[in-house]
């Protein structure tokens, strides 16, 4: 049973038997959207990149991107960067996976962003989700869809944290600006 | 502007009209395919080719030559038309080379009419391959856009044809071989060299393969640094820095990329699941390990597959703990200095109790960060053990009981054991450090400097250790290949090496007795010189056949002791010649040498230095793994003492020579 997320709202990570999660995916899918005009049936290539940020105490000790695809202790790994999105038609283009039981102790936060490499904004983007499942049944746990387009280039999508023993994921959903995860640190550091 | 793609990527078309152009430094055959929406051929009209160089919206050479230019008008092509494959082949029957692999890279270009480049592909790592397609234009929401394909074909032109559901694709593939053999017997002019612009297009496309496949730097490159890890907190600096490129994994399967590049029509590529498979888990407990429990064809590659798994899941979990306990570390003093300068802290106990909790939080996260990397320690140490004593002689300890049953084997071994590896936080599990067969580098195993703990200081002692090494690593590679099939020769100039040779000079399974002198340092090295120069001739040539009947086909291991001992100018060149292009052609450097003993030619031999694999006869922390650069204590693998391992595995050897 997928949960569509909401802004804001915030689910734990347990199996529907009790059981806590051991691996996650976040994957990301979109497509570009069509644009009117003189050529109407063309497209333009959108490349979007998710990245997943680690964070120990409110610092950054570890990201996870296109030029950095596996985190240095492994448990974090980006399957691969996508320049153009729509290979999926609906299933993720680009994936990142979470082994949560083999996340360092010391990383309490885990924030994945999704950034417009080649600068469109959300405007030009079509049906762009963002959904979390549970890797080991293939089971999608919650979807979270990039809704009304705007005029910015990244958005801040989601976190997962501990809460006691297990994990927990809170839909964020926060727009910004910027190219790559970097320039999104000031952006995120409110939502720790 | 230009896009050099790599292997899967595409680009966007932005005119109809085209050229590709294909430079391969050899005559090859260049084609076109055009296949239908389901991307099958329907027939052989649809193929451009020698035999049939014009279909309507292209045309193509009408000989094999090692320059194309290809002419594409995309519009004019038949609306049924949803891609065109450019494909290339080398020609047979005409007694050029015959497989991909003994040709130069072949490089492709999309270009404008006016010549101006869109896209370029060097289709790399070909090997056996004689028909490769090399490109693909298709039909992309209206528009067209080319990718780079570089799927190649070892049965030549018929598999690929069939490959893309072309009905007639063995009598199509005779009557263009035949075309193209009546072509080549028209042309008179040699194949023109490379152009100097595919040639630097080539070099540029390198780096565009990309940061994340870092550690597949080619060797002996000089002035190459590695790719910079950033330091570990424990890792000693001073002169032995981490090679980088020391311990590189054959291929990097995570960094493919989503697009799954796996051809559609044939499915068996991936190489089958592991029968051994480790039973379910019981609820609460971890799995049990199974000796073989990864992917690969055969037990030995499931093996080898299944230790670079523990190589890397230990560097892995060893880079969690130690990123933890920085971070606990670093948050520690950071409240520290917060109590230090916090004035009220000096009132009373509150300063005490602040420390006193900082304290608290940093002995907590540790010791949390010390359950995981236990509990992962005691997985990898279970599955060492049950991994161990499954594994073949080309992979196994000298004490490893599967010794004492050798038999001299029959088949090349894909690896081969030079040592073990470790890391301070787990002392007791080893990794067998495995590196591919046939050694990519040579190896140095260097009898100058001292061991970790300073203990062996004298250094006629390092450099018995350091010769014993060379020989256990030489017997090791004498007995995983078949009879016959390697060649040592030994220089030894001053015979200071006599007694650790012993073994290898007793059983009579060295070439010759070990060379001696400045005659016999000569003496070996032009005779390997000049192997070196034959063999390359005739692979350039593709001619193999047309070596003398007296050269030695084996694979051939110079061991060299006391390095620059005996050696001339004359003799350093033609070493450092064998160092750089022996290894391609089955010619082995195994340098017993202490770098100060050289330092007298200055920089000159820096680059010697940097081509060689660096081992060390005593256990020392040289060796970085190609994921998070950790640096590993390297330990030689040598003959436990007193055991009569070497001489008996040695015996069996020379009478398999002899027989």
């Amino acid at each position: 049973m997928t949960v569509n997320m909401t802004k804001g709202q915030a689910i734990s990570l347990q199996k529907n038997d009790g059981g806590t999660l051991t691996a996650v995916r976040m994957g990301l899918g979109w497509q570009a959207a069509p644009r009117r005009g003189l050529f109407g049936s063309r497209t333009r290539e959108i490349d979007l990149d998710a990245s997943a940020v680690l964070f120990a105490d409110k610092q950054p000790v570890d990201v996870v991107f296109f030029r950095h695809l596996v985190s240095d202790d492994g448990s974090v790994r980006h399957t691969g960067d996508n320049l153009v999105g729509g290979v999926g038609q609906g299933g993720d283009d680009e994936a990142i996976l979470v082994d949560l039981q083999r996340v360092p102790v010391h990383i309490d936060q885990i924030i994945f962003t999704v950034n417009s490499f080649t600068g469109q904004t959300f405007q030009e983007v079509q049906d762009a989700f963002c959904r979390l499942v549970d890797e080991t049944n293939g089971q999608e746990l919650a979807r979270y869809t990039l809704a009304g387009g705007g005029q910015y280039t990244a958005q801040i999508m989601a976190k997962v944290h501990r809460a006691g023993a297990g994990w927990q994921m809170t839909a964020l959903g926060t727009p910004a600006n910027g190219r790559t995860f970097q320039d999104l640190m000031p952006a995120i550091l409110p939502h720790l | 502007m230009t896009a050099e793609l790599v292997r899967g990527q595409n680009h966007p078309l932005p005119q109809v009209r085209l050229e590709v152009r294909v430079s391969a430094g050899k005559p090859v055959v260049a084609g076109a395919t055009l296949s239908d929406e389901n991307g099958k051929v329907p027939g052989i009209e649809w193929v451009a080719h020698p035999g049939s160089p014009t279909l309507p919206g292209l045309e193509v050479s009408k000989q094999a030559a090692a320059d194309h230019r290809l002419a594409f008008d995309l519009g004019a092509l038949p609306e049924s038309v949803h891609r065109v494959s450019v494909l290339l082949a080398l020609p047979t029957g005409v007694g050029g080379p015959v497989r991909f692999g003994a040709v130069a890279a072949p490089f492709v270009a999309v270009t404008g009419l006016d010549g101006s480049e869109v896209a370029s592909y060097t289709i790399t790592s070909l090997d056996s391959e004689s028909a490769v397609v090399a490109l693909e234009l298709y039909r992309r929401q209206g528009a067209w856009k080319v990718r780079a394909v570089g799927q190649g074909y070892a049965g030549g032109l018929a598999e690929l044809l069939a490959d893309q559901g072309l009905p007639q694709a063995h009598q199509l593939a005779g009557s263009i071989n035949e075309a193209v053999a009546q072509g080549l017997a028209r042309s008179v002019a040699a194949p023109p060299p490379r152009t100097a612009d595919g040639e630097r297009s080539r070099h540029a496309a390198t780096p565009a393969l990309g940061p994340d496949q870092g550690g597949a730097t080619p060797q002996g490159t000089p002035g190459h640094t590695g790719h910079t890890a950033a330091p570990q907190a424990g890792s000693p600096g001073g002169p032995a820095q981490p090679d980088q490129s020391a311990v590189t994994q054959p291929a990097m399967p995570g960094a493919g990329g989503s697009v799954n590049y796996s051809h559609p029509g044939r499915q068996t590529a991936a190489p089958p699941p592991p029968p051994p498979t480790a039973p379910p888990a019981q609820p609460g407990q971890s799995a049990q390990p199974v000796a073989g429990d990864a992917t690969g064809w055969s037990m030995d590659e499931r093996l080898y597959n299944q230790v670079w798994g523990m190589f890397e899941d230990l560097a892995r979990t060893t880079a969690a703990y130690r990123s933890a306990v920085d971070f606990a570390e670093s948050r520690m003093e950071q409240e520290l200095d917060k109590v230090l300068s916090d004035p009220r802290s000096r009132i009373g106990g509150q300063g005490d109790a602040a420390r006193e909790a900082a304290r608290a939080k940093h002995g907590l996260l540790v010791d949390q960060a010390r359950v995981a990397l236990d509990r992962d320690l005691a997985q990898l140490t279970a599955e060492s053990e049950v991994v161990e004593p499954a594994l073949p002689p080309a992979f196994a300890r000298w004490d490893n009981p599967v010794w004492h049953g050798y038999r001299v084997p029959m088949e090349i071994p894909m690896a081969l054991r030079l040592g073990d590896l470790r890391l301070p936080e787990s002392s007791t599990l080893s990794i067998p450090m495995l590196v591919r067969l046939p050694l990519e580098r040579g190896l140095w195993i260097d009898s100058g400097r001292g061991s970790l703990d300073g203990s062996l200081a004298d250094s006629g002692d390092l450099r018995r250790l350091a010769m014993d090494t060379a020989v256990a690593n030489a017997a090791r590679l004498l007995a995983v290949y078949p009879a016959g099939e390697y060649t040592v020769h030994v220089i030894d100039p001053a015979g200071s090496g006599a007694s650790a040779l012993a073994p290898l000079v007793q059983t009579g399974v060295l070439h010759a007795p070990p060379a001696v002198g400045a005659a016999g340092v000569n003496d070996v090295l032009a005779r390997l010189t000049q192997r070196v120069d034959l063999v390359q001739m005739a692979i350039r040539g593709g001619a193999a056949d047309a070596l003398p009947p007296d050269l030695d086909t084996a694979e051939q291991l110079l061991i060299v002791n006391d390095f620059p001992h005996g050696f001339d100018d004359r003799a350093v060149t033609q070493l450092r010649y064998l160092a750089d292009e022996g290894p391609a052609v089955g010619v082995h450097l195994m340098l017993v040498a202490d770098r100060e003993d050289a330092a007298a030619y200055g920089p000159l031999l820096d680059p010697l230095w940097r081509s060689l694999m660096r081992l060390t006869p005593v256990p020392d922390d040289h060796l970085a793994d190609p994921w998070v650069g950790h640096a590993w204590t390297y330990e030689p693998s040598l003959i436990p003492p007193g055991s009569q391992v070497l001489h008996h595995v040695l015996s069996q050897v020379a009478a398999a020579r002899r027989s």
